[in-house]
């Protein structure tokens, strides 16, 4: 089936949803290529895995439009969208075997019946289960249990599949090997995939592209380099890896912004992006530590701080930083330099052009539920 | 025997005052009614073979069975609808639906038999409103018709409860998947909510049936001679004819045709799954 599958691309157009008062969706818009694997990443809450129900055709919109293949679904109800779905807690049937399951799609398809086993057998071995295939769901494990789950989805050849969390409720190993199973899956079979996750690290490594979701809107759509690298909002910086954010009272001074920290400035390139308050975000690897009273080199910001957490990585150290005015930072470190100790005095030094300069939306660590284990 | 033992180190002894009411209130009478059915008045089948040689008796016999079997087809029909609501609607209206439930619970048996006097009698409620319409008159009291309305309102509770904890544990998520496999509505309403629900099903029918091949007040107050029941005429030889022996060969005949229906149901509701869907 690897070589007839093709991906359909999806088409969202200015999809709102509300239930009563609360507005679940707002006013979203995106194009999914044919093919691409798309993940929606996103606080609980934050609408993703309504956008997912909402192509699923399990939700209906309040304004706005769908495409699948260039094709409208507006008025297509679930069972005729052809479209696969992986549920969190996997929902399969437990009154039918792995074998049951996963012919049921091509059932309800009329398949002849040597067909039908014929490409349960195929999909089985796809996720490793041929010898599981007279089993009940209940006498499988987690891990095997979402196998077979992914396993249905995509034994009728869908265009498109929809994951929703699938992952969620199993352990870190678990996890990482089966996120390596669906990577080689989607690039064997070619389908479009739209995965729905709270946990950042899940989607880098799974995505080509990730879709940022808070409060029913998209903050940014990009690669996982451009959303690291290249964050737009303040939400999505904070959200994507960890970060130093820096905010003050801010100048303009030529084609830079100066800000105040504490009783410091820094300098960073760039106007500031609105009227109101800004931000300015920095990554760990970017940051330089050294002990007070260092030279500052050109181009660089330095703020004082004290080291407030060493945390051995293995490759690396973490350093937590608590800078004078009070904000936390974060750096990270190789073994090779200098090492420090809690409560040391510490320059905070990075290069001017390394920090982000971002309108301060308020967003704070503490509203997201991020999983970021 | 290793069962036994390591019950030993729980409170076992908790147990001891239900199991000796259980044993002095339905164990001892229980058996002194197999035992008369033997020996009273003389030792030997005697009973038995009255009561199957007489075609009165028999008439009655499959009527309890034929009754209590509409009244498990009708709170089922009745049942599954309000409870499958029961686990749609949101917390409030559940509570309005459990309470529309257990309110005809708190209100004593004969009440409310009396109750379906008023509206199902010649000259009640229902035949009024029937006769206002421009329809006949339709005999309701002292027909099996008429037991079969009242029974049905007095046991639905027993087929809503046992059907709402079983379809409360059924993921809809389910039903969503089925869907987006394929199926229609309807389609994934038959081939897996149904099949899913059918322990609920099993075990509503079962109670139902029991209680009804056993009901007493109902029948013998809103049926006559042409709807009596076995209880009833249980009830007649133990009480009017002071015999024993025959009211007894009667409790054991139905205690029998129940259990031998009970082995039967077990079998089909044997099952090697769980019901409610993957590991949570």
């Amino acid at each position: 089936m690897a070589d007839t599958q093709r991906g359909a691309a999806v088409d969202i157009r200015s999809v709102t949803k509300t239930y009563g008062d609360f507005t679940a969706l707002d006013d979203i818009s995106l194009r999914i290529e044919a093919g691409q694997f798309m993940t929606f990443l996103g606080p609980s809450g934050s609408g993703k895995t309504t956008t997912l129900n909402v192509i699923a055709g399990f939700t209906e919109l309040t304004a706005g439009e769908i495409l699948i293949g260039e094709r409208s679904v507006g008025n297509l109800p679930a069972h005729k969208r052809n479209v696969g779905v992986v549920f969190q807690h996997y929902a399969l049937f437990p009154h039918m075997t792995v074998a049951g399951n996963i012919a049921y799609p091509l059932k309800l398809r009329r398949v002849p019946k040597p067909e039908r086993a014929r490409r349960v057998a195929e999909v089985l071995e796809m996720v490793h289960l041929t010898d599981f295939s007279h089993r009940y769901p209940a006498e499988l494990s987690g891990g095997q249990q979402q196998r077979v789950a992914l396993a249905r989805a995509l034994v009728f050849d869908p265009p498109l599949l929809l994951m929703d969390e699938p992952l969620g409720a199993l352990d870190k190993k678990l996890r990482e090997w089966l996120q390596l199973e669906i990577k080689r899956i989607h690039r064997e079979l070619g389908t479009t995939f739209v995965y729905v996750t709270h946990d950042q690290e899940e989607a880098l490594a799974l995505s080509d592209r990730i879709a940022v979701f808070n409060k029913g809107r998209i903050e940014q759509v990009g690669s996982g380099h451009d959303l690291y690298e290249r964050p737009e909002t303040l939400f999505v910086g904070r959200f994507i890896g960890e970060s130093t954010v820096l905010s003050g009272p801010h100048e303009v001074r030529g084609d830079e912004t100066a800000m105040q920290i504490g009783d410091e400035w820094v300098v960073c390139p760039g106007l500031p992006l609105g009227d109101g308050r800004q931000a300015l975000l920095v990554r760990p690897e970017k940051i330089t530590l050294r002990r007070t009273g260092s030279d500052l080199r050109p181009g660089e910001n330095r703020l004082t701080g004290r080291v407030s957490e060493a945390i051995y990585l293995g490759s690396g150290v973490k350093y937590e930083v608590t800078l004078a005015d009070g904000t936390r930072g974060v750096a990270r470190m190789t073994l090779t330099e200098d090492r420090l100790a809690l409560g040391d005095g510490v320059d905070v030094c990075w290069m001017q052009q390394d920090a982000r300069l971002l309108a301060d939306d308020g967003s704070s660590l503490g509203e997201q539920s991020g999983d970021h284990g | 025997m290793r069962n036994l033992f390591s019950i030993g180190r729980h409170p076992v002894w908790l147990t001891v005052p239900s199991l000796l009411l259980l044993l002095v209130a339905l164990g001892y009478p229980l058996a002194q009614v197999v035992l008369r059915s033997f020996t009273d008045p003389a030792i030997g089948l005697d009973n038995y073979v009255w009561f199957f040689s007489r075609p009165v008796n028999l008439t009655v016999f499959w009527r309890t069975f034929e009754v209590a079997g509409w009244v498990t087809i009708l709170c089922l029909v009745l049942g599954y609808p309000y409870a499958w609501m029961m686990t749609a609607v949101g917390p409030r209206m559940r509570l309005l639906l459990i309470l529309c439930v257990l309110v005809p619970f708190w209100v004593s048996g004969v009440v409310r038999t009396l109750a379906w006097v008023i509206l199902l009698q010649d000259s009640g409620v229902i035949n009024r409103g029937l006769v206002a319409l421009g329809f006949e008159k339709v005999r309701l009291i002292r027909t099996p018709l008429g037991v079969i309305i009242g029974m049905t309102q007095v046991l639905l509770p027993f087929m809503i409860m046992p059907l709402y904890a079983v379809m409360r544990s059924i993921d809809l998520r389910l039903v969503q998947a089925a869907r987006s496999l394929g199926a229609r509505p309807t389609l994934a309403f038959v081939q897996i909510y149904l099949p899913l629900s059918l322990p609920g099903v099993f075990g509503g029918a079962i109670i139902v049936f029991i209680l009804g091949l056993g009901f007493y007040i109902t029948p013998a107050l809103l049926g006559g001679p042409r709807a009596t029941m076995l209880s009833t005429l249980a009830q007649q030889q133990v009480l009017q004819q002071l015999n024993w022996g025959r009211g007894g060969a009667m409790g054991v005949i139905l205690l029998v045709s129940t259990l031998v229906l009970l082995a039967v149901a077990a079998r089909f509701t044997r099952r090697r799954y769980q019901i409610t869907g993957g590991s949570k």
